[in-house]
């Protein structure tokens, strides 16, 4: 029988609990060879890629969720049982790589165990094997290997050739699949499991008497009830003045950049159509998008460094309490975190949420955290406002970010109390040991969320800003004798319209024309107000002038209207999408659209009304 | 299951922070949703003889409880917690 049935492996797919370190091992092996989408019919991210064994055979592997059972709880351990059990559409691997941290073999053990059931050839890779050594913990792999009658190799997933030893055995045929019927496990089975992973960890590992582990002295600061939201605090506000600074550095850089290729393209080319469709509907639509790209990423970079040193669950821990005031729990934490960057990305985050009720309602809150985009249209407003008093300006700019979060919270308030399934929602949650983060995952992660913008956000505001550019170009049947080319314009007569919609909230008919492009993303506000007032030159000059024509012409109720407008108003189609995507239903895109147009108009109407009352005394 | 008569056990969400203690047992809820709760915690490693110390608390209302057993920590609501029979070592 020697010989028979045995096959190279040609397609792989690692199973293992979250945090084994599965993703960086994945990132080692496929490198940037690497493809994300979703699985068929779920919102279930699907990461597939190719490695380089030893020989240089190619081996397509399957990134499979993290799971800490089969028993599955949440989407994505379901579609991790239904792909090693033959019950869903992708093909079964040759070979399930089963990836357990050997630090916390007593945890992941039983993944093993249960896998070893399923009746796949198979392979345990031991990970984070550098850290073994470093906690003083002996393994016996051999002993291991016996025990559990499945080959045993060790990895670590963040050195450069820490994945060899896999590499090596991906060129060892293997036997052919002899499915097993699954069924889930009741407690006695899985208790009688849990006896097989003690009495094999006992055989086989070694721990030193004293934990050398630092995470609880370092959870004693962290997680202090009163020291924790201070180390928050710190930790939140750095992340800010770095997106701020550091990001406004590396965008002004890229506006610069976007408008010198406009004015090259202006000097170069005769006027017309085509002109103007490259300058202002082509490299300002491309340029507005790359604009927020290092705002984005710089906070994707913190935000995935906090992540994976294992310190943003914790802060989830600290926050659980005081969200949960607002009926969300602590897991809404890090998808509201990432919509500060841009709704799109946060959105998809809530995937970790397994309660629906709780992922829907951070779903809809979602939008409200202040994005990158509307960073530009703040900006541009609060220096009209107070031009000389930078103090004033970066306060009114907290203050805008703040609004944004409690106007979230009292939402979350209210879809909580209008909702009649009042279940509790669970948090099960691990706290991860810390652990320095692997810069390659770091580097993929933010290219991955990059990748997220510029085909979701970009490709959206690109098509939309040509739309509006035909839109505001076109002139309208009908004629008018004066103003700007865009007041007589199709955008125009739209904006004309709508100024009678928006006179109640302080609107001129400026304002409503430039918020009709701003439809694709808000920060178009800036460059369609530019054009209303007929301005030329580089988006500088045009940023300097606009500032002082609000400053001089608009009176401060509608200053302040337009800025509170801007914290509430759906300004952003790819927002609009994404909810449609993630929730799978039209009814929750209409009624985040409409709660948020209703929130805007009605905060609009009282800021604009309340402050010409107060300024008439 | 295991019961020790002679030491004296209480609800994983009584024992106070700091404290090293054992699992003792872990009771079976009636709802389906808490059931299923209940296993995954067994599937964590919530089972007789471990050992586990609360490590932190969130404020107010020592809600949720930050739990360490062996390498890994667990956050875990009161409610969660209270199917966890535990007894305190010295």
């Amino acid at each position: 029988m020697e010989g028979e049935g045995l096959a190279l492996p040609a397609r792989i797919a690692l199973l293992g609990n979250p945090n084994c370190g599965k993703t960086a091992l994945f990132n080692l092996l496929t490198g940037s060879r690497q493809k994300v989408a979703n699985y068929a019919g779920v919102t279930v991210e699907r990461k597939e890629g190719t490695l380089h064994t030893t020989s240089g055979r190619r081996v397509s592997v399957l990134d499979l969720p993290g799971a800490y059972s089969l028993n599955a709880l949440s989407n994505d351990e379901a579609m991790t049982r239904d792909v090693v059990t033959g019950h869903s559409l992708e093909a079964l691997p040759d070979l399930l790589v089963c990836v357990a941290d050997a630090t916390n073999l007593r945890l992941h053990l039983r993944l093993v165990l249960e896998a070893r059931r399923l009746g796949l050839p198979m392979v345990v890779v031991l990970n984070k094997m550098d850290r073994v050594k470093k906690l003083g913990i002996h393994i016996d792999m051999d002993v291991l290997a016996r025990g559990l009658n499945v080959p045993v190799v060790g990895t670590v997933g963040v050195h450069a050739h820490g994945a060899d030893a896999l590499r090596a055995f991906l060129d060892l045929p293997v036997e052919a699949t002899m499915l097993m019927p699954w069924k889930a496990h009741k407690l006695e089975q899985v208790l009688a499991t849990q006896k097989d992973v003690a009495r094999i960890f006992q055989r086989v590992v070694t721990e030193p008497a004293v934990d050398k582990d630092r995470s609880d002295r370092i959870d004693r600061l962290l997680m202090h009830p009163v020291l924790g939201f201070v180390a928050l605090a710190v930790v939140l506000f750095l992340t800010f003045v770095a997106v701020f600074s550091l990001g406004g550095w590396l965008t002004a850089l890229i506006e610069q950049g976007t408008s010198a290729l406009g004015e090259l393209l202006r000097t170069h080319m005769a006027d017309g159509l085509l002109r103007g469709l490259l300058t202002e509907g082509i490299i300002g639509g491309v340029g507005g998008v790359l604009a927020f790209l290092p705002q984005i990423l710089i906070l994707f970079l913190f935000i995935l460094a906090l992540e994976s040193s294992g310190y943003l669950p914790r802060a989830a821990f600290l926050l659980d309490r005081p969200m949960s005031k607002a009926g969300l729990s602590g897991r809404s934490f890090i998808p509201l975190l990432s919509s500060f960057a841009c709704a799109i990305p946060g959105i998809m985050a809530t995937r970790t949420i397994s309660n629906w009720r709780d992922r829907l309602t951070t779903i809809l809150i979602a939008p409200l955290m202040a994005c990158s985009a509307r960073i530009p249209v703040y900006t541009l407003l609060i220096a009209a406002l107070f031009p000389r008093d930078p103090v004033a300006g970066a306060l009114v700019m907290v203050g805008l970010y703040a609004l944004g979060v409690v106007a979230a919270m009292a939402v979350a308030w209210v879809i909580k109390r209008t909702d009649r399934d009042r279940s509790r929602s669970p948090l099960l949650m691990e706290l991860p040991a810390y652990q320095w983060p692997d810069p390659r995952s770091l580097a993929i992660g933010m290219w991955e969320r990059a990748m997220i913008f510029v085909r979701r956000v970009g490709t959206i505001i690109l098509a939309l800003t040509i739309v509006m550019w035909a839109l505001y170009t076109i002139p309208s049947p009908r004629t008018h004798a004066q103003g700007a080319p865009i007041t007589r314009s199709l955008a125009g007569e739209l904006g004309h319209a709508l100024q009678y919609v928006f006179a109640p909230i302080g609107f001129n008919e400026e304002i409503s024309i430039a918020l009709v492009p701003g439809m694709a993303a808000r920060e178009v506000v800036v460059s369609s107000l530019g054009m209303v007032y007929a301005m030329n030159g580089s988006e500088a000059d045009v940023d300097a002038q606009l500032r002082e024509r609000i400053h001089k012409e608009w009176p401060l109720a509608t200053k302040l209207s337009l800025l509170i407008w801007l914290v509430f108003a759906p300004q952003c189609l790819s927002t609009f999408v994404a909810v449609k995507r993630e929730t799978n239903s039209w009814k929750y895109m209409w009624i985040m659209g409409g709660y948020l147009f209703g929130l805007a108009y009605l905060a609009s109407l009282i800021t604009y009304q309340l402050t010409n009352a107060l300024t008439s005394i | 299951m295991l019961t020790a008569a002679d030491t004296p056990t209480l609800l994983l969400n009584e024992l106070p922070e700091g404290q090293w203690a054992s699992v003792v047992d872990v009771t079976v809820p009636t709802n389906p949703v808490d059931r299923d709760l209940v296993l995954r915690l067994v599937e964590l490693g919530f089972v007789p003889g471990e050992r586990l110390r609360v490590v932190g608390v969130g404020q107010p209302g020592r809600e949720p409880l930050a739990v360490r057993l062996g390498h890994t920590t667990f956050a875990l609501r009161r409610h969660e917690a209270s199917f966890i029979l535990v007894s305190p070592l010295t």
